[in-house]
């Protein structure tokens, strides 16, 4: 299923442990570094970087691919895609063949056919947001910084 | 949580101000902190980097700060908003987010003085060139964007003019030519129009005025739609490595917040025009009661214009609201609940009934401010425009004649009660020959 709305991200989110960020760098200037960054020093997620080209980013173990992640680890919950659009199919096929429940496509990641074999095979997929921003938004962070998070309780919530 | 789609008035009570997550305060705490701890050198060090949220020194960023800017992006329908000091303040740090040394602005001819001032003056100087144009006038826009070209700049509501911005056709010009539409909506606040509906990519406010609603308070704020292709190349300051934070491209990183992020880790830090917490506080009181204010300061103009326009003395009322205005036609389309509170109208005589009429008043306050709760008026003539001839200041826009009222919430009897006094003065005036008309 194409989650599209807010409340969809967070029941994802809050019911996911393991992510596989396929494409994640090393190098800190990188988005997907600031991703991987945020995420592990919040610790709230299991994170893998899924990268051939890379042992570790700040000493967490890379595997060179999806296949390898799973074979040890077991499926992930989502898998969150850093590539070119046109790679999407590939790693959709990957994501599928290891069983991943979720498919995450960061800012830019479009692809018609990837998002279709995805919802096809039934994986819940995010087209063009950002992880690290969707859990910002429901923790408190994306607020902090005057971003409209379209929230809105009168309950309280404790960050 | 659930997916409801709230409404306005809903939004302006509770977006942005949840109860207080510590303390369960249910009203917006009032942080008057300059600066916060870190929880640790590598959180400090995150934050530094900006690879996670958080607070770190209220020139950049403050939790009370953050719930006004929420509010007002939920009420504007943006992506998030940047709040400054004053609207000259967020007007310049979207410049300055956008645009460079050799780089070129297209703006309304029709604008608020100090604005103009603001770019023909102190943005030229810093090598931002800017072209002036009838924003009625779509061939001339058009003709006017140029490869350099960063941003188009226009008002929702003219200042004094009145005149009201074809919203969505000036969008489709910036967009055909790569560029933004940045809109200042501070005459119309999103309670009467929400420009992002109609294609612009930013709103600029002066929050000073109706946002605020109380004359009280100064502030400014950015909103941005999240939905401007920032990456695409025509604004190289979002899309190629900053010097500033380690060759971050903020557009590859931050995606649709590129605009909102560089504006705020970078050119307000640097400019350094923040708005106080309790700034932001009493707009954020203020917000909460603008879909209460705005529809009152419309039906008092509206009766206000009315009367006028039935009076000897009054040569014209210019306010789009009026059924006989050119810009009528866009106010219904743009303005569907009413063209503001702030118009104009000109006085047989000139400039010394101007001058006669202001005198005469006893209600309305005399002073260079509009949006407030009580009436205002200003006769720019013989104040804020007084050392200008008369040939000078039709050559600038401004008739000699003219008056600009911005009507607050008072009983509209006693307004019009007012208005009555100072046509009388104005009238006695008009009819005797003024020495000051030689001069003129």
């Amino acid at each position: 299923m194409i989650l599209e709305t807010a409340a969809q991200r967070r029941a994802l989110l809050d019911r996911s442990r393991t992510v596989a960020m396929v494409g994640a760098s090393a190098n800190p200037s990188r988005p997907s570094y600031f991703v991987f960054s945020y995420l592990r020093t919040r610790g709230k997620f299991d994170l893998t970087p899924i990268n051939p080209t890379i042992a570790e980013i700040d000493g967490v173990r890379a595997y060179a691919s999806l296949a390898a992640y799973a074979e040890e680890r077991a499926a992930p919950d989502i898998v969150d895609v850093f590539r070119r659009p046109d790679e999407a199919p590939q790693v959709t096929r990957e994501a599928i063949a290891v069983g991943a429940k979720a498919i995450w496509f960061q800012y830019g990641v479009i692809n018609q056919a990837a998002i279709q074999l995805a919802d096809d095979a039934g994986l819940d997929v995010v087209v063009d947001r950002c992880i690290k921003v969707e859990s910002a938004r429901f923790d408190g962070g994306l607020a902090l910084g005057g971003m409209n998070t379209g929230l809105l309780t009168a309950k309280r919530r404790i960050r | 949580m659930s997916d409801r789609r709230f409404g306005f008035r809903t939004r302006a009570l509770h977006a942005g101000t949840p109860p207080d997550g510590e303390t369960g305060a249910r009203a917006l705490p009032l942080h008057l902190s300059t600066a916060f701890v870190f929880d640790s050198t590598e959180h400090a060090a995150e934050l530094f980097a900006l690879r996670t949220y958080g607070n770190i020194y209220t020139r950049i960023g403050n939790p009370t700060v953050a719930a006004f800017e929420e509010k007002l992006a939920s009420l504007e329908g943006g992506l998030g908003a940047l709040a400054t000091a004053s609207g000259l303040a967020a007007q310049l740090i979207t410049i300055l987010s956008v645009a460079q040394q050799g780089d070129h602005l297209v703006a309304s001819a029709n604008l608020y003085g100090g604005t103009v001032t603001q770019f023909s003056v102190t943005l030229q100087r810093m090598g931002i060139e800017t072209t002036f144009v009838a924003p009625g006038d779509l061939d001339a826009v058009r003709a006017a964007l140029r490869e350099n070209t960063r941003a188009l700049f226009v008002e929702t509501i003219g200042n004094p003019n009145g005149n009201v911005a074809d919203i969505a056709a000036l969008a489709a010009l910036a967009h055909e030519a790569g560029v933004p539409l940045v809109v200042d909506n501070t005459f119309a606040t999103p309670y009467l129009c929400r420009p992002i509906e109609h294609g612009a990519d930013i709103v600029v406010h002066s929050a000073t005025k109706f946002i605020g609603g109380h004359g009280t308070v100064m502030g400014g704020a950015i909103v941005e739609s999240g939905l401007f292709p920032w990456g695409a190349g025509r604004h190289p300051l979002l899309s190629t490595p900053s010097p500033g934070y380690h060759g971050l491209n903020f557009a590859e990183t931050f995606g649709e917040y590129a605009f909102l992020q560089r504006a705020r880790v970078e050119v307000l830090r640097d400019v350094g025009a923040s708005i106080s917490p309790m700034n932001a506080w009493l707009l954020v009181q203020g917000l909460e009661t603008l879909a209460m204010r705005m529809p009152q300061h419309v039906e008092n103009a509206r009766a206000v214009a009315a009367f006028l326009r039935g009076r000897s003395e009054v040569a014209w009322v210019s306010y789009a609201d009026l059924p006989d205005s050119p810009d009528h036609s866009l106010a219904e389309r743009y303005l569907p609940l009413g063209a503001g509170a702030v118009f104009t109208f000109g006085l047989h005589g000139g400039r010394d009934a101007g001058r006669a009429f202001i005198e005469a008043l006893e209600l309305w306050s005399h002073l260079a401010n509009v949006g407030d709760a009580k009436s205002l008026v200003i006769h720019p003539a013989s104040t804020t425009h007084q050392q200008l001839t008369d040939e000078q200041l039709r050559a600038g826009g401004v008739l000699p004649e003219m008056v600009r009222l911005s009507v607050g919430l008072e009983d509209v009897d006693d307004l019009i009660w007012d208005l009555e006094r100072g046509l009388a003065a104005a009238a006695a005036v008009a009819v005797a020959p003024a020495l000051s008309d030689a001069r003129a």
